[in-house]
C-alpha cells in the first residue's frame, strides 16, 4: 500500500499549497459560488437545527410543551433535529470546506461551478422534503436514516454530482506533493456513497429481515461520523493548524499511521452501540476490540497536532481560526478516548441507553466537528468574498457561547447519564429514580441549548455581514488581539 | 507519482472488510431466519402478528417511540436486565423476524418495551396512558398522544370503545367522550403483541422454579 514513491511524495516538511498569490486568488475565485452557497445553506440549517434541538430538549423536562399537534411531538422533533444538523449543517459545511481544500491542495481551479451550484440546491431540496416528511410522520425510525425513502434518492443524486468533482480535482491535480488532508478527503468522498447506498437499500427501500437491520444501522451511523465527517474535520485541522502558524505539521509518518489505522478500525466500531443485543457474540466482540484499537489513530493525530502547536500556543490568543480548530482537535481526542472507554462492556452496561450517549454524540458532532467547521469558515470566507470579518468581538462572543454551551451540555448529560445508568442498572432501584436523577441535568442541558443558539445567531449575523460586505473596511484580518498579524497571511 | 489506483484500492479494501463483516455477514446469517414450529399448539415462535399489530408498527415508527424506548433484553452476563424483569430471557435475532423495522432502540428514557404485552394486558390502560401518561403515572415525562384520539359529543349511548376511567382534569367534559382513532387501536394492538416469553432453541426459558 505505502509504496516508496507515495511515501516520499508527501514531504514531512511540506507546508500545504505553495502557490503564487495570483494563482491562489484564481483558485479561490473558482470555488466562490458553490462554497459560499454551501456555507450559506449550512448556516441556515444550523439555525433551524438548533431551534429544533432546543424544543426537543425542553420537552424532556416539560412533556406538555407544544404537545397538541402530531408534527410537534418529541418523537418527530428529535429526529428532525438530528437530520437537520447532520444533513443540513454538518454535511454542507463539510462539503464546502472539503471542496475548497481540495481545490487549493490540488492547485487547480474548480471547474463547472454552475453544476455544483445546482447540485447544492438539489441537496437542500432533499433535506427540506425529508425533514418535512419526518414531521409529517413518514419516518421509519431508523436512527440517522429517518429521512423518508422519497427524499434520499434526491440526496444521493445531489451527492453524486458533488462527490465526483472532488475525485476529478484529485485526478487532475497539479503534480507535486499530496498533502495528508487530501488523503482524508479523497477517502471520505469514496466511502460515503458506498455507505449511504448500502444503508438506504438495506434499511429503507428493501429492508432486510430482522435484527440484521440493527447491524447495518449502526455500521452506517458510526461510519457517517467516522469515515465521512471525521476525515473532513481532520483534513481541515491538518490544513489550518500549520497554515495559521506558518510551520509544517510535526510528523508525516504519524499522519500516515493515523490515517490507515482510522480506515481499518473505525469502520468496525458501530456494533458497540448494540452490546448485549441480538447478534452473534463475535460481531460485538470484534466491534469492542476495534473500538479500543481506535486509541492508535486518535493518539497519533493528537500527538501530531500537539507537537505542531507546541511552543505556539500563544497564537490561540489572536487567531479565531486556530482557536476554534484547536478546540475541535482537543474535543476529538477526548471524545474518541471516551468512545474507547464506552466500548468496554462493563462500562457500557451502565452508560448504554442513557443521556450519557447523547452527551458523547454532542461532544463529537459539536465539540469536534462543528467547531472545526467554524474555524475553517472563519479562514475561508474572507478569501472568497475579499472582505474581512467585521467584528472580532462578535467572533469572540461566538467562540465563548459555543464553547461554554457545548461543555455545559456534555458535562450535564455525562453526569446525569451516569446517575441514570446506575439507577437503571441496580435491581433494587425503581425506574422512577432513573428519571429523578436525570431531570436536573436535563434542565442544565436545556439552558446550554440557549447558549448554543445565541452563538449561532451571532455567527449567522457575521456571515450575512460578510456576504453583503457590511461593516467598516479593515486593512488586515479580524484578530482577537489587533497588534498581531496572521503569520501566513492569505 | 501516480499511485492513485493503489491508494484507492487500499481505501476501498479496508472499508470492504467491515462491510463484509457487519453488513454482508448479518445479511446472510440473520436475514433469513425461520420461525420455529410449536409442537403443542401447531403455531409458530415467534407467533404471527395480527394485521392491526403490523399497522401499529408503522404508528410506532411515525411517532418516534424508539427515541425513548428500547426493545431488547440483554443477557444476564452483560447486564442486570433479567434481574430487573425487563424480560424472562435475553432476546435473540429470531425474536425480530416479524418486524418490518426492528426497533431495538438506544435509549431507555422510558422502560424497555420488548415485553410490555406481558406487563400491561389491559387495552384501556394503554389507551389512557397514551392519551395522557400523567393520568396513570403522575411522574411520567412521556408525551401525550392525544392527537391519536378524538374527543366527540356522546350521541345517545356512549361508544363501546370510548376510553374508560379518565378522571380529574384529564376527563372529557360532561356529554363528551374520548375514542381512539384507527392509529391508536393499531398501536395498542402492537404493544399488546410484544411478548418474548416463548422458548427458542437458542434462547430457552429459564427452568421454572
Ligand atoms: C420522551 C420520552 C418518551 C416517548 C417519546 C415515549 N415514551 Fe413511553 N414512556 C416514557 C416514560 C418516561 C415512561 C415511564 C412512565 C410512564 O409509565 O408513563 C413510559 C412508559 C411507557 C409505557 C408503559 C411501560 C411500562 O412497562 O410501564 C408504554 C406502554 C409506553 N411508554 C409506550 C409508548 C409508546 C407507544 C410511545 C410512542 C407512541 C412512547 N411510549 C413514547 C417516555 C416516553
Amino acid at each position: 500500500m505505502k509504496s516508496q514513491s507515495l511515501l516520499t511524495s508527501i514531504h514531512p516538511a511540506t507546508v500545504p499549497d505553495s502557490l503564487a498569490s495570483h494563482e491562489r486568488a484564481e483558485i479561490d475565485a473558482s470555488t466562490r459560488g458553490p462554497v459560499l452557497l454551501f456555507f450559506g445553506c449550512s448556516v441556515f440549517w444550523l439555525l433551524v437545527g438548533s431551534l429544533l434541538g432546543l424544543v426537543a430538549a425542553w420537552k424532556m423536562t416539560h412533556p406538555g410543551l407544544l404537545d397538541s399537534m402530531a408534527w410537534l411531538t418529541f418523537g418527530r422533533i428529535r429526529p428532525a433535529h438530528l437530520n437537520v444538523v447532520v444533513y443540513g449543517w454538518a454535511f454542507q459545511a463539510g462539503i464546502g470546506v472539503a471542496l475548497w481544500l481540495m481545490a487549493r491542495l490540488c492547485r487547480i481551479p474548480l471547474l463547472h461551478a454552475k453544476l455544483l451550484v445546482s447540485a447544492t440546491l438539489f441537496w437542500n431540496l432533499g433535506v427540506l422534503i425529508g425533514v418535512l416528511g419526518i414531521l409529517a410522520g413518514d419516518s421509519r425510525s431508523v436512527e440517522w436514516l429517518e429521512l423518508p425513502g422519497y427524499a434520499t434518492p434526491i440526496l444521493f443524486l445531489a451527492y453524486a454530482c458533488i462527490g465526483v468533482w472532488a475525485v476529478i480535482m484529485f485526478r487532475y491535480r497539479r503534480p507535486g506533493h499530496v498533502y495528508v488532508s487530501q488523503w482524508y478527503l479523497l477517502a471520505a468522498f469514496l466511502w460515503f456513497p458506498w455507505l449511504y447506498a448500502t444503508a438506504n437499500i438495506l434499511l429503507i427501500w428493501q429492508p432486510v429481515q430482522g435484527s440484521a437491520q440493527g447491524a447495518v444501522n449502526w455500521w452506517f451511523a458510526r461510519n457517517v461520523l467516522g469515515l465521512w465527517l471525521t476525515p473532513i474535520g481532520l483534513a481541515s485541522a491538518f490544513y489550518m493548524i500549520p497554515k495559521v502558524l506558518g510551520r509544517p505539521i510535526h510528523s508525516y509518518y504519524l499522519s500516515l499511521l493515523g490515517f490507515w489505522a482510522l480506515a481499518l478500525f473505525y469502520s468496525w466500531n458501530g456494533m458497540h452501540h448494540l452490546i448485549g443485543g441480538p447478534f452473534p457474540a463475535w460481531m460485538i466482540s470484534a466491534s469492542v476490540v476495534a473500538s479500543i484499537l481506535m486509541i492508535i489513530p486518535v493518539i497519533t493525530v493528537a500527538i501530531n497536532h500537539h507537537m505542531t502547536m507546541k511552543g505556539h500556543f500563544e497564537a490561540l490568543k489572536w487567531s479565531p481560526t486556530l482557536r476554534f480548530t484547536v478546540f475541535g482537535a482537543m474535543a476529538y481526542t477526548v471524545v474518541s478516548l471516551q468512545g474507547c472507554l464506552m466500548a468496554i462492556p462493563s462500562l457500557n452496561t451502565i452508560t448504554h441507553f442513557t443521556d450519557y450517549t447523547i452527551g458523547h454524540a454532542h461532544l463529537g458532532l459539536y465539540g469536534f466537528f462543528s467547531m472545526m467547521m467554524f474555524g475553517a469558515i472563519y479562514y475561508i470566507v474572507p478569501r472568497l468574498v475579499g472582505w474581512e470579518w467585521p467584528s472580532a468581538t462578535m467572533i469572540r462572543w461566538h467562540f465563548w457561547l459555543a464553547a461554554t454551551g457545548v461543555l455545559l451540555m456534555v458535562g450535564a448529560l455525562t453526569i446525569g447519564g451516569l446517575l441514570q445508568g446506575l439507577a437503571l442498572y441496580d435491581p433494587k432501584v425503581s425506574f422512577q429514580s432513573s428519571l429523578d436523577f436525570a431531570t436536573p441535568f436535563r434542565w442544565v442541558r436545556g439552558i446550554s441549548g440557549f447558549l448554543l443558539l445565541a452563538g449561532h445567531l451571532v455567527f449567522a449575523c457575521l456571515f450575512v455581514q460578510m456576504l453583503l460586505k457590511i461593516g467598516h473596511r479593515r486593512t488586515g484580518p479580524a484578530l482577537f488581539t489587533e497588534s498581531k498579524t496572521e503569520a501566513a497571511s492569505l | 507519482m501516480n499511485k492513485l489506483p493503489l491508494f484507492v484500492i487500499g481505501v476501498l479494501c479496508t472499508f470492504a472488510f467491515s462491510w463484509l463483516g457487519l453488513v454482508v455477514y448479518p445479511f446472510v446469517k440473520l436475514g433469513h431466519l425461520e420461525p420455529v414450529p410449536d409442537e403443542e399448539t401447531g403455531g409458530y415462535f415467534p407467533p404471527t402478528l395480527s394485521g392491526a399489530a403490523v399497522a401499529g408498527q408503522q404508528v410506532y415508527a411515525a411517532n418516534g417511540c424508539i427515541y425513548c424506548h428500547s426493545q431488547q433484553v440483554r443477557p444476564a452476563s452483560l447486564s442486570t436486565d433479567i434481574a430487573k424483569e425487563v424480560g424472562p430471557r435475553r432476546t435473540v435475532a429470531r425474536d425480530y423476524l416479524r418486524e418490518r423495522t426492528v426497533f431495538l432502540g438506544t435509549m431507555r428514557t422510558g422502560p424497555d418495551l420488548a415485553n410490555v404485552g406481558l406487563r400491561k394486558t389491559d387495552p384501556n390502560w394503554l389507551h389512557r396512558h397514551l392519551y395522557e401518561p400523567r393520568s396513570v403515572t403522575p411522574w411520567s415525562i412521556m408525551p401525550s398522544y392525544r392527537y391519536l384520539y378524538k374527543m366527540q359529543k356522546i350521541q345517545g349511548q356512549p361508544s363501546a370503545n370510548a376510553l374508560r376511567e379518565l378522571s380529574g382534569r384529564h376527563a372529557p367534559e360532561p356529554g363528551y367522550e374520548v375514542v381512539p382513532t384507527d392509529d391508536a387501536n393499531a398501536l395498542v394492538a402492537y404493544l399488546l403483541s410484544l411478548k418474548r416469553n416463548y422458548p427458542l432453541p437458542e434462547a430457552p426459558l429459564p427452568a421454572a422454579k
